[in-house]
């Protein structure tokens, strides 16, 4: 799979992650060449085959959706790189 | 002997006698670490101040007539990519400079639990993606067997740590052989369990299928007493399974007589070091002297392991590190003007090269066009990979490969060339993507660096991998061997 810098453009749109134009231009290469060593799995036969997402059987498990108290709010907020009265800081998205 | 050099069942031993105190057991680690660390270079944290206290806490409680855990009093290394509350959790990368978690994994609260002494946290590839530390945001570990060459990765730190004895047992986690290949490379014994055997509560997500927490250990004997303190259900895990776990401690069994052992055909050929070929294949004989009846086994699938690894750990991965916004913690870019702009500055100067190339690859393999080729087609692959390992297992009670198809590389060998060292997964991927356990085992040496023997079981077999790994040991001296530091 040749994978173009356009590709790689419109990749980082998807993924919000900034390139250089450095970076754009290796990964163009690099994505093209690993890509091209992945196509040796469409040797395989997989027609039949199911998907595996989990190799270990897997079920959907449910909680009671109960509120519960938060004792270390102070702690978590702690973290945020803008914090407002225990609450995240972001810039504004809305007019 | 120092106390230092000792396993975590020799200084358990001691303890339990009293011929020795956690607080002199934490010192002499320490005196290790401040001989030897500079060296080395595996540890991100290292928690002087509190481990001191703890011991001296531990010590108290010991007094005070308690009964002792294997784990009381005993120095342990965790990963930093495994949240320690209060202490620094970086994961190896500059998005999580200043992460302090508010919580601790289950991991870190149950051997807190039993009395265990968090000593550091140790370098990893950055977000655990690579394998040979080379990409930690922060510091090259250097292995201890040869300062100039890769401890392996991504859990190189642990590893290079246990082979240094600037601790006694070490978290690590393995995705595609993040435990097993550096093992291999520094001469000590990792485990990556069956999935689900362990939880990942609290385990910084990379790719979420096949991630799992294991031990690297001086030997076997502490790789069981270690996995007995780590595994079990956990309701904040759903994915961690509900079935009670062994004394892991009674599957050291010195005896493999009639045990079927298969040796994987296709990871002894193209691709692997003759060197490390002709270890494998003595310690394949060596278990046939003891009494196993051991026999060549085709798994012909095994080979597009990589390939179907790099589609799907990248796309999982892409979507996991979606959570590194710059809002909740971590990193936030100064030019953050507006959202966008928050986002994509953030995530650029937040993020290494190898992270920034596997999150391109795994959206990619899961952008529209390009779903069914790529990603779809690699679960498809998956369930073949599985299909393969099922079969031998009708017939084997367990498989050996080596763990790594060289022993380690040279710093800076191959940075530049990604494919080249994705490769070096090559024996290790396949059994994350079927989601079963194996050991690497000290197996030899090939000019003065370890060869790593990977035995794996299948699910939940984690009991047969004891007995197999502890019979070869009881009957080998490569674990007695120390690197001149």
């Amino acid at each position: 799979m040749k994978v173009t810098i356009k590709d790689v453009e419109h990749v980082a749109i998807l993924a919000r992650l900034g390139l250089s134009d450095d970076e754009k231009k290796k990964f163009t290469e690099q994505l093209s060449r690993i890509l091209e060593y992945a196509e040796v799995i469409n040797k395989l036969d997989t027609k039949k085959v199911e998907p595996t997402s989990h190799a270990i059987p897997m079920k959907n498990i449910f909680r009671e959706d109960k509120v519960v108290p938060c004792e270390n709010a102070k702690e978590i907020t702690a973290n945020a790189p803008k914090e407002d009265n225990n609450m995240f800081s972001v810039p504004r998205i809305m007019e | 002997m120092e106390l230092f050099e000792l396993t975590a069942h020799e200084l358990h031993a001691k303890l339990d006698k009293r011929e020795t105190s956690a607080e002199e057991i934490v010192k002499s680690v320490l005196g290790r670490i401040s001989k030897t660390e500079n060296k080395v270079s595996a540890f991100m944290t290292i928690n002087i101040d509190e481990a001191i206290i703890k011991a001296k806490e531990i010590d108290d409680y010991i007094a005070s007539g308690k009964k002792l855990t294997p784990l009381t009093g005993i120095p342990v290394a965790i990963k930093d990519n495994m949240c320690t509350r209060g202490i620094l959790t970086t994961a190896s990368s500059k998005i999580l400079r200043n992460y302090i978690p508010p919580y601790n994994a289950t991991v870190v609260e149950k051997i807190l639990q039993a009395g265990a002494i968090p000593i550091g946290k140790t370098n990893l590839d950055e977000f655990a993606m690579g394998s040979s530390t080379e990409n930690s945001a922060y510091k090259v570990t250097k292995n201890p067997w040869n300062l100039g060459t890769v401890p392996g990765g991504s859990s190189g730190g642990s590893a290079a740590c246990i082979a240094a004895d600037e601790a006694i047992l070490a978290f690590g986690s393995d995705t595609g052989g993040s435990i097993r290949q550096p093992a291999s490379f520094c001469g000590v014994v990792g485990l990556k369990p069956t999935y689900g055997r362990v939880s990942r509560y609290g385990l910084i997500a990379f790719a979420s299928s096949l991630d799992q927490i294991g031990p690297l250990t001086k030997d076997v004997t502490d790789a069981a007493i270690f996995l007995n303190a780590m595994a079990g259900h956990d309701p904040k895990d759903s994915t961690s399974v509900d079935l009670s776990v062994p004394d892991y401690r009674k599957s050291l069994i010195d005896d493999v007589k009639n045990l079927k052992i298969g040796v994987i055909k296709e990871l002894l050929g193209e691709g692997i070091s003759s060197s490390v070929k002709k270890s494998i294949l003595e310690a394949a004989e060596l278990l046939k002297k003891l009494g196993a009846k051991v026999e060549e086994v085709s798994m012909p699938t095994l080979k597009y392991g990589v390939a179907a690894y790099y589609l799907l750990a990248t796309a999982e991965a892409s979507s996991n590190l979606e959570r590194y916004d710059g809002v909740k913690y971590g990193h936030r870019s100064a030019s953050s003007d507006d959202i966008l702009a928050m986002y994509y500055n953030t995530r650029r100067e937040g993020f290494g090269p190898e992270v920034k190339r596997r999150i391109m690859l795994g959206t990619y393999a899961l952008s529209a066009g390009y779903y069914d080729a790529y990603y779809l087609k690699a679960q498809k692959v998956r369930t073949l990979i599985k299909n393969d390992f099922d079969k031998a297992f009708s017939k084997f009670d367990a498989l050996l490969s080596p763990t790594a198809p060289s022993p380690a590389f040279k710093i800076g060998e191959k940075t530049d060339d990604p494919l080249s060292m994705y490769l070096s997964d090559i024996a290790t991927i396949p059994v994350n993507l079927a989601g079963i356990p194996a050991i690497s085992i000290p197996c030899g040496f090939v000019n003065d660096l370890p060869v790593g023997l990977q035995i794996i079981g299948k699910a939940f077999s984690e009991e047969m991998l004891f007995r197999v790994a502890y019979t070869y040991e009881q009957n080998t001296e490569w674990h007695k061997r120390k690197p001149k530091l």
